[in-house]
């Protein structure tokens, strides 16, 4: 049956036809929707992981039972989980191991655009990529194939314009697994003591050799032969743009990107007049390329940083740019960011840390936010957890002088993720900081999964939750306050309190996401102006509601509006405002 | 190689932009296209700009249209529509929903909204038409179906028997709004609701 199918789609649909027994992610744009497609499929154990090291390590615990497990993460989660991986390499596994990277060239949704192709190299693990969603599906089943059959994890490498763009799938049936579950003790091959892995590290050599030797006749990487004035090398959605913007020339599209078929390349180098290699991001096929003696252009015509499209491909190889566009019919646009909710309960906290002129820590999550105006209240965000970490270095840099001048700020998810042992470091080497827990039960910026906090797991079924209170007393936290972050009073006065406390605190700020599925209560009715008593002064619009407009007077001062349709009535505004002129009747409608 | 058609669809979070394009892209396919569709999504988007690409033909690759390279522009918010002209071409066909969703900046009071937006686009373009999907979608009896009033005037333009463009719609949406949705896709359809066009 042929689906329309986005590649993460795809990808879930490829696991269940694959045989997948276990399989695990942490959320992570662009990867977010595969584990979300999997719980579609019976007989496939799925989790959110804390994090994606634990995902990967029960990856491979499923693989050495001899299931296949698929394990998916965005491009940084596999910092996260490169220890395992780096080891698993030498391990080899017993069911097949796919672990998906999604990477984000552009960044439209991260905070670097690292290119995950390195990772196959510096792993010595093969990477298949797939340029269409029906590729996607088909390219899980291959990477089980040579998983089980090289006995090696394989990456399967996506980009977001493939993970999030539709196709056309034609879809089969699941095939049977090759590999019976079944545990058998094994210590040469998973015990890495160092005369283990000493044995185990020529095996991996050994192993990419003949993963190169695989790659010369692999179905997947496809040689077009067309007009030889100019070839390209392509793969993934590089390969759709340079097609789309060349489709009479010769192509060696390759569906395999580690190890590289070089012979295959050495023979379709010789038959073109002229060889680019169509990358987006790092030179990485071009530098193996070019190590092997053959000449080929890229990275002198094309961009290193950011996202390719046709134009790219076009503008690089006519040398070329398009021809300027008639001129703008409107000069400078107002732009349209992302935004907090209206009623979002990370909007006060972040007001509040503005008020008191902190220096605040923070990292991913729809808190950062937070850092844009008008509530400028984030000074740094560099990965999962990292805030904590920067709030010690900070307070031990600064002492004692620095006491009561930093906050570190970090989500329920994300304190589950990677910053229980910050608040470890905090507590076991004395230090003083402030950490604000942002708790609105669920994992908001991907799309609201659940996490360990919530009480639920992927699929809905109830099940423990941690007490976040209780764990941060346990880690040794003698002042942890919760906090109701739609009280500004009480926020301003329990921030105060903690961060001059000369030992370390948290400040638990729990409230759920205005967009939680469950529990969903309306906070209050739409707020009014009363515009008679709005003075105009703009207090109001320091919060950067989305709902509260600045709508000038004729003549006279411009006044506050609030839009009845986004208003969810937080009344946060009202309590800033300084006339008392937001109320819940008599005022004006905006 | 037959031609690629190319739709872009435009207009902020929460608007149904994202949802239209699906259930245009699914047609495309049970009309015997092949089809991608790409848009970006994930950071938080309530409020933000979002755009669909939608590329239908015999045979298509990129999942995204080139700059230049726009058939039909379908924009549900008017300063939308702005930032999209460097992918028109001069005889793009451009459907712009006469909708203003004022962006933060302007509600802050530190920029403008522009003003005129119909009435250039207009003059450049000679294709262009302001349609009033939200009238329509008052007259089916739901203004949250803007929307699917707006596929239903974009219908127009394709030679695509109806039936799959309703079947279509009964098949995606959630049975208990089936029919409001095929109500505001006719009206959508058949009824004029263009506000002003290209002299």
């Amino acid at each position: 049956m042929k689906v329309l199918l986005s590649g993460n789609e795809a990808i879930a649909r490829g696991a269940y036809e694959a045989g997948v027994k276990v399989a695990t992610a942490y959320p992570g744009t662009p990867s977010t929707e595969i584990l979300e497609n999997v719980i579609n499929y019976k007989g496939i154990y799925a989790e959110w992981s804390p994090n994606e090291k634990v995902a990967l390590e029960v990856g491979i615990g499923a693989a050495i039972a001899g299931r296949r497990a698929l394990v998916a993460m965005k491009h940084v989660g596999v910092n996260v989980a490169a220890d395992p991986l780096f080891t698993a390499s030498y391990t080899g596994v017993r069911g097949g191991l796919v672990i998906v990277t999604a990477d984000d060239p552009e960044m439209h949704s991260s905070q670097n655009e690292q290119d995950n192709r390195n990772y196959a190299k510096f792993a010595k693990i093969p990477m298949l990529e797939p340029s269409d969603s029906q590729e996607a599906k088909d390219f899980v089943k291959l990477a089980f194939e040579i998983s089980e059959r090289f006995d090696t994890p394989v990456m399967l490498r996506t980009t977001t314009r493939i993970s999030h763009s539709k196709s056309i799938v034609e879809q089969s049936e699941p095939q049977r697994q090759s590999v019976e579950g079944k545990l058998e003790k094994q210590p040469e091959k998973f015990v890495m003591l160092p005369q283990n892995a000493r044995i185990r590290h020529p095996i991996v050599e050994e192993r990419v050799g003949r993963l190169a030797a695989f790659a010369e006749n692999f179905e997947k990487n496809e040689i077009e032969m067309q007009d030889t004035s100019f070839g390209v090398i392509a793969s993934g959605a590089c390969y759709q743009y340079a097609k789309e913007s060349f489709p009479e020339q010769s192509f060696l599209k390759l569906g395999m990107v580690y190890p590289l078929p070089i012979e295959m390349i050495r023979k379709f180098a010789s038959q073109v007049t002229k060889l680019y290699v169509f990358e987006e991001l790092d030179p990485f096929f071009e530098e193996q390329i070019k190590s092997f003696g053959i000449e080929v252009t890229g990275k002198d015509i094309f961009p290193l940083c950011g996202e390719f499209n046709p134009s790219i491909a076009e503008e690089g190889i006519r040398r070329s740019s398009r021809k300027e566009g008639k001129k703008p019919l409107i000069t400078s646009l107002p732009p349209r960011p992302p935004n907090m909710c209206p009623g979002c309960p990370h909007r006060g906290v972040f007001y509040t840390l503005k008020k008191h002129k902190v220096f605040v820590t923070g990292d991913i999550g729809c808190y950062t936010l937070g850092a844009l105006s008008p509530l400028n209240a984030m000074d740094t965000c560099i990965c999962m957890g990292a805030g904590i970490g920067h709030a010690m270095g900070i307070d031990k840099a600064l002492w004692p002088e620095g006491l009561g001048k930093v906050v570190a700020v970090i989500g329920d998810s994300t304190f589950l993720h990677s910053g229980i042992t910050g608040i470890l470091d905090i507590t076991y080497n004395r230090g003083t900081c402030t950490v604000i827990i942002l708790d609105n039960r669920t994992t908001a910026m991907t799309g609201r999964q659940e996490h360990p906090g919530t009480g639920y797991t992927i699929r809905g079924e109830e099940t423990k939750s941690v007490d976040i209170s209780t764990l941060c007393s346990a880690l040794g936290v003698d002042h942890v306050k919760k906090v109701n972050p739609y009280d500004l009073e009480q926020l301003d006065s329990v921030l105060k309190e903690e961060i001059h406390r000369p030992e370390a605190s948290v400040i638990i700020a729990e409230a759920p996401c205005v967009l939680q599925r469950r529990d969903k209560k309306p906070l209050g009715k739409p707020l009014m102006v009363d515009e008679s008593k709005c003075s105009g002064c703009k207090t109001c619009l320091q919060i950067g509601c989305p709902a509260i407009e600045w709508r000038k007077g004729e003549n006279k001062k411009g006044k506050s509006f609030i839009n009845q349709v986004l208003c969810v009535g937080c009344d946060m505004c009202a309590q800033i405002c300084k006339e008392d002129a937001i109320t819940k009747e008599n005022g004006h409608n905006g | 190689m037959d031609k690629v058609t190319n739709i872009l669809m435009v207009g902020v979070g929460g608007q149904g932009v994202i949802l239209a394009s699906e259930i245009v892209a699914e047609v495309m396919m049970r009309a015997g296209f092949d089809v991608k569709k790409n848009e970006v999504h994930g950071m938080a988007q309530r409020g933000g700009s979002v755009n669909s690409h939608v590329r239908f033909g015999s045979k298509v690759y990129s999942p995204v249209i080139k700059k230049g390279e726009v058939d039909i522009l379908l924009s549900f918010e008017q300063l939308e529509t702005m930032r999209y002209l460097d992918f028109l071409k001069e005889d793009s066909i451009i459907l712009v929903n006469n909708q203003k969703i004022v962006p933060p900046s302007v509600t802050f009071g530190t920029d403008e909204y522009p003003v005129n937006i119909p009435e250039l686009l207009a003059e450049r373009y000679p294709k262009f038409v302001l349609v009033d999907a939200l009238n329509a979608a008052r007259e089916a009896g739901s203004i949250k179906v803007v929307n699917i009033a707006f596929i239903g005037f974009l219908s127009r333009y394709f030679d695509i028997d109806v039936g799959i463009w309703q079947n279509t719609i009964s098949s995606m949406l959630p049975p208990k709004i089936v029919e409001l949705n095929l109500r505001v896709f006719a009206i959508g359809r058949e009824k004029n609701y263009s506000l002003l066009a290209s002299p």
